[in-house]
Order: C-alpha cells, then sequence, then structure tokens
C-alpha cells in the first residue's frame, strides 16, 4: 500500500501505436497518492489515450510499463485487480440504459466485489445524495439530462470505493449550462484525498483543482508543472501558443 | 358442389380431425424443442466467437457458414438414412431434431452477434472500467440490450423452424403433415390436407403478425 504523496500510477516509455501511426511517444510519467492531475492539450494529442492505457482500455507496446499502486497493468488475471482500483468516468457518459440509476451504481459492487444487494443499496443511494441525484434512483438514463447522467456515472465510479479516479473529457459532451453541476462534484471529490487524473478542456478547473497540470501534443509529453507554472510562466513556446489560443477567445 | 365435396367435405374432415390434433402436438413437439436447443445453441456459439481462441473463432464461423448453405431436407436425409451406417441410429423424433436445431442454431448465432454487434463500444469499456469480468459484462450488461434488438429476427427464426417440422414426415416422423397425408390416402380425399394446411395458418398467422408489429414498434424509435 502506497502512503499519500508516494507515487501511485507509474508510466516509464509508454509508446502506442495505429497501425503506423505512432500516438504517443515515449511518456514517463509519475503521479502520486492523492493528486490531481488535469491533462490538457489539443484534440488528437493523445490525451485520452494516455488515460485509457491507465486501465487498459487501449493496449500498448509491450516494452512500455505503466503500474497502478504496484501492480503491473497487463492483460491478465493482474488486470481485474487494476482495475477494481481505478474508477473510469468517459466522455459519453456509458450508463447501461436498461437499468435504473440505482442498479447502474449497485452493479459492480455486487458482482466484483461481492457486496451484498442491502449495503450495496444502502452505499449506491449514499452515493446519489452526494452527487445531488439521490430523486432520480429509480429512473432509467434516458430519461435524465446530460449533466445528471454524468453525475451518476462518477457515482457509479465510486461504487467500487477506487483510489484512481480517471475522467475523460467529463464535460466535453455536455449543453454549456450543465457543466458547473459536475464540475462542481468533481470539485468536492478532490478534496477527498482520491487521486485523480482529469483530461479536460475546462482551463479554469484545471487551473483551480489540480495539483499538478501536464501539456501534451502530438503524443508527447510536452511540459508538466503546478497550475500557476503552466498557465503563468509557460517553458515551453508550443504551450504558450496553445494557451493563447484557447484562453483568448 | 363437387368441388366442396372434394376440398372441404366435412365428414372427412371431422373423422381425420383427431389424427391431425395428435399430427399439431408432434409438430410443437419437434418444433418447440428444436426452437430451444437452436436458441441456445445459438447463443453459444455468439458469444464463444466473441471471447474464444482464434482456431475455435474459426471453426465457429465455418460451422455457421456450412448450416447456413446446406438445405434442411438435406441434411435431414443425411442424418437419418446416412449417419445409421456409421453406427449412429437416431430415431425420426431425434433426427428431426437434431437437423432443425443444427440448422437453427447456425441462423441464430449470426441473429446474437449482430445484436452484440449493435451494442456501442462504451457499454464494453464501462464494464471493463468497472472491473466486470466477461461473463457478467455478457449477462449483466450486453446480453439484456443485445436481445431486445434481435426479437424480431428470431421471432422470425422461430416460425421459420416451425414450418420447416413438416419436412420431418419424410423420415416417417408422425407430424401434422404426415398425419394429414395418411388421412388422405385413407379416405380417398385430399380435404385432410387443406385441414392440415389451414392448421398451419392457424397456428403461424399470430407469430407473424407479432413480428410484424414488433418490428413497428422497434423501429419507432429506441431511445
Amino acid at each position: 500500500m502506497s502512503q499519500p504523496g508516494q507515487t501511485f500510477i507509474s508510466i516509464r516509455n509508454l509508446n502506442k501505436s495505429y497501425g503506423t501511426f505512432q500516438v504517443l511517444h515515449g511518456i514517463d510519467l509519475d503521479i502520486d497518492e492523492g493528486e490531481v492531475v488535469c491533462v490538457i492539450g489539443p484534440s488528437g494529442s493523445g490525451k485520452s489515450t494516455l488515460i485509457r492505457c491507465v486501465n487498459h482500455l487501449e493496449a500498448f507496446a509491450s516494452k512500455s510499463v505503466i503500474s497502478v499502486d504496484g501492480i503491473r497493468v497487463e492483460p491478465g488475471d493482474a488486470l481485474a485487480k487494476v482495475r477494481a482500483e481505478v474508477g473510469m468516468v468517459f466522455q459519453s457518459f456509458n450508463l447501461f440504459p436498461h437499468m435504473t440509476v440505482l442498479k447502474n451504481v449497485m452493479l459492480a459492487p455486487m458482482r466484483v466485489r461481492k457486496t451484498d444487494r442491502v449495503e450495496a443499496e444502502r452505499k449506491a443511494r449514499e452515493l446519489l445524495v452526494r452527487v445531488g441525484i439521490s430523486e432520480q434512483a429509480e429512473k432509467y438514463p434516458g430519461q435524465l439530462s446530460g449533466g445528471q447522467q454524468q453525475r451518476v456515472a462518477i457515482a457509479r465510479a465510486l461504487a467500487m470505493e477506487p483510489r484512481v479516479l480517471l475522467f475523460d473529457e467529463p464535460t466535453s459532451s455536455l449543453d454549456p449550462e450543465m457543466v458547473g453541476e459536475v464540475l462542481d462534484v468533481m470539485r468536492k471529490l478532490a478534496g477527498t484525498g482520491v487521486t485523480m487524473v482529469i483530461v479536460t478542456h475546462e482551463m479554469g478547473f484545471a487551473r483551480q483543482v489540480a495539483d499538478r497540470v501536464i501539456f501534451m501534443d502530438s503524443g508527447r509529453l510536452v511540459e508538466a508543472g503546478t497550475p500557476s507554472e503552466i498557465f503563468d510562466t509557460p517553458k515551453e513556446e508550443r504551450t504558450r501558443s496553445f494557451l493563447r489560443a484557447v484562453l483568448n477567445h | 358442389m363437387n368441388l366442396i365435396n372434394t376440398f372441404f367435405n366435412i365428414d372427412v374432415l371431422i373423422d381425420s380431425l383427431p389424427q391431425l390434433l395428435w399430427g399439431l402436438v408432434v409438430t410443437l413437439q419437434i418444433g418447440i424443442t428444436s426452437i430451444i436447443c437452436g436458441l441456445a445453441g445459438g447463443l453459444l456459439l455468439a458469444v464463444s466467437r466473441l471471447y474464444a481462441p482464434r482456431v475455435i473463432k474459426l471453426l465457429i464461423h465455418g460451422y455457421v457458414d456450412i448450416f447456413r448453405s446446406i438445405p434442411l431436407l438435406v441434411l435431414l436425409i443425411v442424418v437419418y438414412y446416412a449417419l445409421p451406417f456409421v453406427g449412429i441410429l437416431l430415431s425420426p423424433f431425434l433426427s428431426a431434431v437434431t437437423a432443425l436445431s443444427l440448422v437453427s442454431a447456425a441462423y441464430s448465432a449470426e441473429i446474437f452477434r449482430a445484436g452484440i454487434e449493435a451494442i456501442p463500444r462504451g457499454q464494453f469499456e464501462a464494464s471493463s472500467a468497472l472491473g466486470l469480468s466477461n461473463k457478467h459484462t455478457m449477462i449483466d450488461v450486453i446480453l439484456p440490450q443485445a436481445i431486445r434488438i434481435v426479437i424480431p429476427p428470431l421471432t422470425n427464426n422461430c416460425i421459420n423452424v416451425l414450418k420447416d417440422t413438416a419436412l420431418a414426415s419424410v423420415v416417417a416422423m408422425p407430424d401434422l403433415l404426415k398425419q394429414a397425408t395418411q388421412a388422405q390416402a385413407l379416405a380417398a380425399n385430399p380435404t385432410p390436407l387443406i385441414g392440415a394446411a389451414i392448421i398451419y395458418v392457424l397456428l403461424l398467422w399470430p407469430m407473424v403478425a407479432t413480428v410484424a408489429r414488433l418490428e413497428k414498434h422497434y423501429s419507432r424509435g429506441r431511445s
């Protein structure tokens, strides 16, 4: 078990290609327990691919090494252990449309952790209160707004009591007026000590919440630092031009 | 008048009705057994094709293609008349059920596969990210959604299986058609055949209408 401040996710020489097109070039990155990391960068820079490698939703080059809490991420029995510790929230929510909100949140603890139904339901209702949608527990995902669905998805990920939460552009497919409610939930989470890796285009949120901001471009990790280092005094010209483009519009 | 006496002879029909109804029972036994075996086999093939090693995948692919190509009547005759030469002797009932199930499984496998492929990748990814095993991903997440989509084509397939049970009469199975031809020979009148045809229609019409309604229902928008 790692302690707060110790390396929790370790990424070494991460390479990934789709056919002949290389999307990630030798990424090295350590993320500490309890750290909140925001990954920013232009579309197609490999941000999403990077975090999707952490729980092996994307396979990566065999010489690359990712480990989570000391467990190597690779196909096989250990992967289930990693995935139980790593929650993920997707851009398109990916809720299970044929189950009620409550069942969506209860499923994984019951099947993976073997939690009994009563306890799983108690926990699920508690989480739905925490993300502010307890009244919608018996509804189906299709009956909810995008913002509400994404908050259910966060509750579903939290139900496994993960030690890391990966967010893959969690607000990118939301109507503007719903972005705030999801960011609020994430902001509260950041204060609870859970490790978070967030791919986002919300620069204000990144500046406010992140312990560290990572700027990626063309599959390379260009620059990493505190929010003020990246946003106020970026060292790389590529970072500066990206920030100019996204902040001045 | 002559025509009615020939094709719709009430006396002949009443005489042969018990025999026809026994035939219907046999037809339903063959049909329902084959439908159940075919659906179960098809589901197993479709899911195996998704997760099995490459060799098994190719074998399943071959199975599905071969059994969709072979005429059912040919298969039935091979099972009943050819297999005894290698020591496999199946009763008429088992021969009919085997041939119907093998073919129905091939068609069902393709239908289930199409249903599973219609489920967005995000559903698989969300299941994986939660740590669900392949088994639970299928049982809890994918199949409940996929089966809903494929109910109309599966029902169509069931109708085809029920209709194809009539082929069992060539292996001396006393099904509805066989009973009708026997009754016709006995009465020297074709009315029992007409009776059998009407029974087939009465049995299958509601199913055909149900499929049409289901297809309309599903195409009206799933949200």
